[in-house]
Parts: C-alpha cells; structure tokens; sequence
C-alpha cells in the first residue's frame, strides 16, 4: 500500500531533505486517510457537528463582540480551540483581568481534559511524546465520546493501533474544519452585528448551558451555587480575583461536604464542549 | 479591527498551551503515575465552579451590584435557557436548542423594551 519512499535524508541537501520530510508527512497522512475506518470516523462526527456548529458560531460571535479585533478572534480560533474555555476568558480579558487570572479560569474550565487524558493514556501511550501531545491537543469533547464509545479497549495489535487512529483522526479532522468554519462565519458576521442588541449575552447563555449539563449529581449543583454566591459576594476583589477564590471555595466546600452526604449519583464525566 | 495588542497575544498564547497540557496532561510522562486522591476528587467540582463564577455576575449584577432582577433581559433570558435545558436534558441537541431558546427571550426584551 505504501508508495516507496525517497532516499535516506541523510544524504540529501537541505532542501532535499525538506522534501523527503514533507513527503514523509504526506504518506503518513494518506496512509491514514485510506483507512476505512477513517471515513467512520469522519462520517459520525459529522452528524454530531450540528450541534456544535451553532456553538462554533456563537464563540466567533462572542469573541469579537467583546471587543477583540478580528486578527485577534481569528487567532484565538485556530490556536486555542478550546469553546468553553474561550468562551470563560472573553469576559475576564474584556475586563481586564490579570493573565494568570485568566489563564487560571480558562484551566479550570479545561480540567475535564484531564480526566479524559488520564482514561486515553493506554490507547496513545505507543506514540512518541510529540505525537502524543499533537493527537491530544486535536481530541476535543465529542471525538473522545465516540472514540471511546467504538473502542472500549486499548489496542493490542499493530492493525487495530492503525484502526483507531484513522477512525480518531476522521472524527478529529472533521470535527477541526466544521469548527473553525463556522467560528470564522461568527467572527465576520459577529463583526457587522449592532452592538445594542447585546450579542454577546449568547457567549454567557452558552456557558450556563455547558454547566446545566454538568450538574449530574447533587455534590455538583452544590459545588455550582456556591460559585457563582461567592463570585458576587466577592466581586469587589480586584483583578477578578473573585472567579479564582469562588473556584477554590467551591470545591473546597464540595470536597469537605463529600464524604458527609448520603452517596446521591455517581461520578460521571461531563460530555459537552 | 485588525490590530494585534500584545497583552491579548500572550493571553493566546498562554491559553493554547494550557489547551495543549491539560488536553495532554497524563500523555507527557512515559511513567504510570495518578493525582493525589484529593485532587482527583476535586476535578469532578472544578470544571462547574469555573463555569458558574464566570457567569453569574455577568447574568445578575448590573455595574457591580444586584440590579432590578425582574426588569432584566439577562434574567428571563438566562432562566429561559436553563428551564429548556432541564426541561428537554435527554434530548441530542439541547444544548444549542436552549441557547437559542434564551436568546429569543433575552432579544426582544433587550431591543425592544431596552431592559
């Protein structure tokens, strides 16, 4: 299946040896993208997108309407790639706040990365480092969802390594271009909208959505209504500091509550962007 | 419109990387490791307190106090939402539908009546 490969890149000029690294790329790519699985992948996520879509749309709309110039919505887009935790931030640095005010929320926001790395660890832990991190930074919330929906079990063999990448990296690349298209469709309609109507309420409505759909057991409505009192009791703290001290009384209420309330839900994973 | 400042290039920049860290977090060292257990229980409350304490003063205060909640687009619009949400949570696309569901009630409120 595979084309031949050029020669060693040792022997090769500079520019040769770009070649043969950039063609090296390429054959990697199509290697993974004549995978069956590939389309799989591609083709489920695409029937989630719509969903996501209009949240693609609503982050564009948000970012530039609090003020962020369209380079600066733009880049944002393509660097972070992060919805909920962009969406977080927008307010912070319209605002003001410190960076590491900023930075701390958007994290914050982002932990539940964390926890999904932790469970895809034995699925990527036969790629080098580098790798690892590129395949983790392009797996948003719903690829997860469906990767491990499909495979419930690491891989053991080199076929079914090769299987879940391309079914992975089906849904990921749909799920990056659906993204960001409509992202930018928010960010230049965003742009042209009237400021009076206040648009940027969708970004705060969105937000209120993801945590709605957080709130799976009783210890996590706990942990939510004592947030969002103490950022308004505190809100006079300078820097916005009041979000990083209601996230830290928050859960240091829910971790002191924890082993004192009868057992309601059980832990589950958040599943929205 | 196209201007690049500084201090929210660094932002961006500092928030891809915390994209990258925490979207890769347990894949950076080739060692078995876990969190301590306290902070592994703590990640299930952090996510919803980061989200509500953004939110809920930009929904309820008006230049830094509790307005008049009941003349407030943002009120009705937020409590519109919410109520879709809980009320349709089992189906596929309540999230969007519930933002837009806040959004039709936050809108005419806001323009029209100018709360």
């Amino acid at each position: 299946m595979n084309m031949p490969l050029p020669p060693d890149p040792g022997e090769l000029p500079a520019r040769g040896r770009l070649g043969a690294w950039l063609s090296r790329r390429v054959d990697r790519w199509a290697h993974t993208a004549r995978h069956p699985l590939f389309w799989v992948g591609s083709r489920e996520m695409a029937g989630v997108s719509i969903g996501l879509t209009a949240w693609a749309f609503m982050t564009g709309v948000a970012m530039v309407k609090s003020g962020m110039s369209i380079t600066e919505s733009v880049l944002m887009s393509l660097l972070v790639f992060a919805g909920s935790a962009q969406l977080a931030a927008i307010p912070l640095m319209a605002a003001g706040a410190p960076l590491w005010v900023v930075l701390a929320a958007a994290f914050c926001v982002n932990l539940r990365f964390v926890v999904f790395s932790l469970h895809l660890r034995p699925y990527f832990m036969h790629l080098r480092r580098s790798s690892r991190l590129y395949l983790g930074y392009f797996t948003g919330d719903v690829t997860y969802v469906l990767f491990t929906r499909r495979f419930p079990r690491p891989p053991e063999t080199n076929g079914q390594r090769r299987a879940q990448m391309a079914y992975l990296w089906g849904g990921n690349v749909t799920n990056w271009v659906f993204w960001q298209s409509l992202s930018m469709l928010g960010i230049f309609l965003g742009a042209a909208l009237p400021a009076r109507w206040g648009l940027e309420f969708a970004g705060t409505l969105a937000l209120l959505a993801v945590a709605c759909s957080m709130v799976t057991t009783r210890l996590r409505a706990l942990s939510a209504i004592t947030a969002a009192a103490a950022a308004i009791v505190l809100f006079e703290l300078p820097y916005r500091l009041n979000i990083v001290a209601a996230i830290a009384v928050a859960v240091a209420i829910s971790l002191y509550v924890e082993p004192r309330w009868p057992r309601g839900g059980e832990r589950e994973g958040a599943r929205h962007a | 419109m196209h201007e690049l400042d500084g201090w929210t290039l660094l932002t961006i920049l500092g928030m891809t990387a915390i994209s990258v860290i925490t979207r890769g977090f347990f894949f950076i060292s080739e060692r078995e490791w876990t969190l301590p257990e306290w902070a592994e229980r703590g990640l299930q409350y952090a996510p919803i307190a980061a989200l509500t304490a953004v939110i809920a003063p930009d929904i309820l205060l008006t230049e830094g106090a509790i307005g008049p909640l009941l003349r407030d687009a943002r009120t009705w619009g937020a409590l519109a939402a919410a109520g879709f949400y809980f009320w349709r949570r089992r189906s596929s696309y309540v999230l969007p539908v519930a933002i837009a569901v806040g959004m039709a009630v936050f809108l005419p409120l806001r323009v029209g009546l100018g709360w």
